[in-house]
């Protein structure tokens, strides 16, 4: 799992952050909520888990709540991993 | 209605000939000068604990140091400031601030990547941006290249950060400016510049003038039924349309007190605010109700939204049952849809508090709006029932767009009976002429409007339009892709997202890891927005014997409707 979240912190902060932003993101940072990722963003960002880990989220589960963290989305992608 | 005229909306106003005539004014200046300057104006919040509170008095001084800073950077009446961040104070200070100069604002959406900026920034020649620490930075990628943009000025954060060039201006920590000379504006003055997206060539810059006021105000009281105690939210980005008429000028003038919450969206948060602030009147766009219902009733249920009484919606066709559903979960209240544009300006089709909601239609003319829908072929009004044509509107009402920023022809080619070398001035005032709005509905035999769809190429995504041009044009700078094309397929809660059919360069083979590398090089560069949501790849895309792409093919296909006739598509 901390892997995982090493991971996905490195891709958003690669893709969503620009290379001089102060602001730091953690594990538990606010993304969806923060404005950090959007609404649409949330697609691109779905995108990479499932090629990354192989799996495929529904849009059910793909929600604001579930991507709000770095936290929030490796649980997410650790209960289809098993 | 009959007697019906739009001084009417003067009366509501209580505004006398004479008066400064000057949207930056009425919308402060003048509610303090009727002893209103300690009412709330704007009640804020931001990520996390932010909060803020403002009256009319610190809207008027605000805008008063905006105006003021401007003036002594240089900036004259008439030039184009462009307001580039997310929904902060100073965003609505700054724009206020901008028509009072007599300056034209140009706001744009904060998320828009440096290539979108860069072409809304060339195309306005605009002279000075207004941003912030975070978005500052793709100004700078592209100011080089934008001889125009003299000033960049940056209103949050460390002034130590900034580079060379860069002014920085925090207002609420500069001196008050109690007094401010403002602009005498006429009422063909212009005031704002919005930019929208067409199916062909670049986005288009529709400019509004001061005399939009009239109509955004009485719209603003009749529609969304704004009193003097109301606690009004409107949910849009002041990037956009809705979010500059409703957001600021129309409830402003009125005086009314409104709500913003600069946050990302989720359904609690939304919520939370309207239970926090106790919002009365709640002006939102379908994507976000779809959003809403998706996460339940029982949310709903767990918050106090017992002070809401009106709700209404706008962006793009509100869904029937989006329209039960919020009568449902809301204690009887249903979301009364809205139909108008950037180049409108204000509502054209409506569901007034009160009247009959059809869940499904737009609702019914404006008053003094004369809309109809014209046949597909002889573009004369349909006589018939039901019978779907495109949606028009005879010209003049106050708040209509009076030119596409220095594009005559293309304004021209949206009036229906235009003569061939007709300036924009001619066309606007010619009542015999038809302002065809690019959408197509049906009217049902009780006048009811009902919206069928685009009449062109333009993507509608939550409620904001997207150009196919503007995407194809950006994809094929990606080092993969020889060729491209842009629609719209059907999305359950943004009515359209943008998918994209590309060719691949010899080398390159299809992948998932192409496709997000691909989705990202569009969400940087122009919008999260347009970026496709899918990718498909194909050997040859469909073109016409002179080689151009046909769209309307592979729409037909996402949308499962007719392709209809391809008797011009290319064999090869």
């Amino acid at each position: 799992m901390d892997e995982m979240k090493e991971v996905v912190l490195e891709y958003i902060t690669d893709e969503y952050l620009d290379e001089d932003d102060e602001d730091e993101v953690s594990y538990d940072s606010p993304l969806i909520s923060s404005g950090i990722v959007d609404s649409f963003s949330m697609v691109s960002l779905k995108r990479f888990l499932e090629t990354k880990y192989s799996i495929k989220l529904s849009d059910e589960e793909a929600t604001p709540e579930a991507f709000d963290t770095v936290n929030s989305i490796c649980i997410l992608v650790g209960k289809h991993l098993g | 209605m009959k007697d019906f005229n739009w001084d009417i909306a003067k009366d509501v106003l209580d505004w006398k000939e004479g008066e400064i005539l000057n949207i930056g004014a009425i919308c402060s200046d003048r509610i303090c000068s009727r002893g209103d300057g300690n009412k709330a104006a704007l009640i804020w919040e931001g990520f996390g604990d932010k909060s803020a509170r403002y009256t009319f008095d610190d809207l008027r001084v605000y805008s008063n140091g905006f105006a003021d800073f401007l003036s002594r950077q240089g900036i004259q009446p008439g030039d184009r400031v462009c307001i580039f961040m997310d929904k902060i104070p100073s965003l609505y200070f700054s724009f206020l601030g901008i028509l009072k100069l007599g300056a034209i604002a140009q706001p744009l959406f904060s998320a828009f990547g440096d290539e979108s900026l860069e072409v809304r920034l060339a195309s306005a020649g605009t002279r000075a941006i207004i941003t912030t620490r975070k978005h500052v930075r793709k100004v700078r990628k592209i100011k080089d290249r934008l001889p125009d943009l003299e000033k960049i000025i940056v209103v949050e954060g460390n002034p130590e950060k900034l580079k060379e060039g860069e002014i920085f201006f925090d207002v609420e920590n500069s001196p008050r400016v109690e007094e401010f000379d403002v602009y005498h504006a006429a009422p063909e003055t212009p005031s704002v510049l919005h930019y929208t997206s067409g199916t062909t060539g670049q986005p288009k810059g529709a400019l509004h003038v001061h005399n939009s006021v009239w109509g955004q105000a009485l719209t603003t009281s009749w529609v969304l039924d704004l009193q003097d105690d109301d606690i009004y939210w409107c949910t849009a980005d002041p990037g956009w349309v809705t979010g500059t008429s409703y957001g600021i000028i129309g409830p402003w003038a009125l005086g009314a007190t409104q709500c913003v919450l600069d946050s990302g969206f989720t359904s609690s948060r939304w919520y939370k605010f309207v239970q926090d602030n106790r919002v009365t009147v709640w002006y939102s766009a379908p994507t976000a109700i779809r959003a809403l219902m998706k996460d339940g009733h029982e949310l709903v249920d767990s918050f106090d939204l017992s002070s809401l009484r009106h709700l209404a919606s706008v962006g793009e066709p509100l869904n029937a049952e989006a329209v039960i559903w919020s009568g449902e979960v809301f204690g009887g209240l249903k979301f009364h849809d809205t139909f108008w544009q950037t180049e409108t300006g204000a509502m054209m089709i409506t569901n007034f508090p009160g009247m009959e909601i059809r869940p499904g239609s737009m609702g019914k003319p404006f008053p003094g709006i004369e809309a109809s829908v014209l046949d597909l072929t002889t573009h004369l009004p349909v006589e018939e029932a039901g019978k779907v044509g495109l949606i028009a509107f005879r010209p003049g009402w106050p708040s209509m767009f009076r030119q596409y920023w220095k594009q005559p022809d293309v304004y021209r080619s949206k009036f229906v009976g235009a003569s061939p070398n007709a300036m924009p001035d001619e066309l606007r005032t010619n009542t015999d002429l038809w302002y065809v709005s690019g959408d197509r509905a049906s009217i049902d035999r009780d006048g009811y409007y009902w919206f069928v769809g685009r009449d062109d190429d333009v993507i509608n995504t939550g409620g904001h339009l997207v150009g196919p041009f503007e995407i194809e044009s950006a994809l094929v700078e990606h080092e993969a892709i020889a060729e491209a094309a842009a629609v719209g397929k059907p999305d359950k809660v943004n009515m359209e997202v943008v998918k994209a059919f590309v060719t691949l360069k010899p080398g390159y083979e299809p992948s998932d890891e192409l496709e997000l590398n691909i989705m990202n090089f569009i969400r940087k560069r122009l919008s999260p927005l347009a970026m496709p949501q899918e990718i498909e790849y194909r050997d040859k895309l469909p073109k016409t014997r002179s080689g151009k792409i046909v769209r309307r093919y592979l729409r037909a296909i996402e949308w499962g409707e007719e392709v209809g006739d391809l008797s011009s598509l290319s064999d090869e």
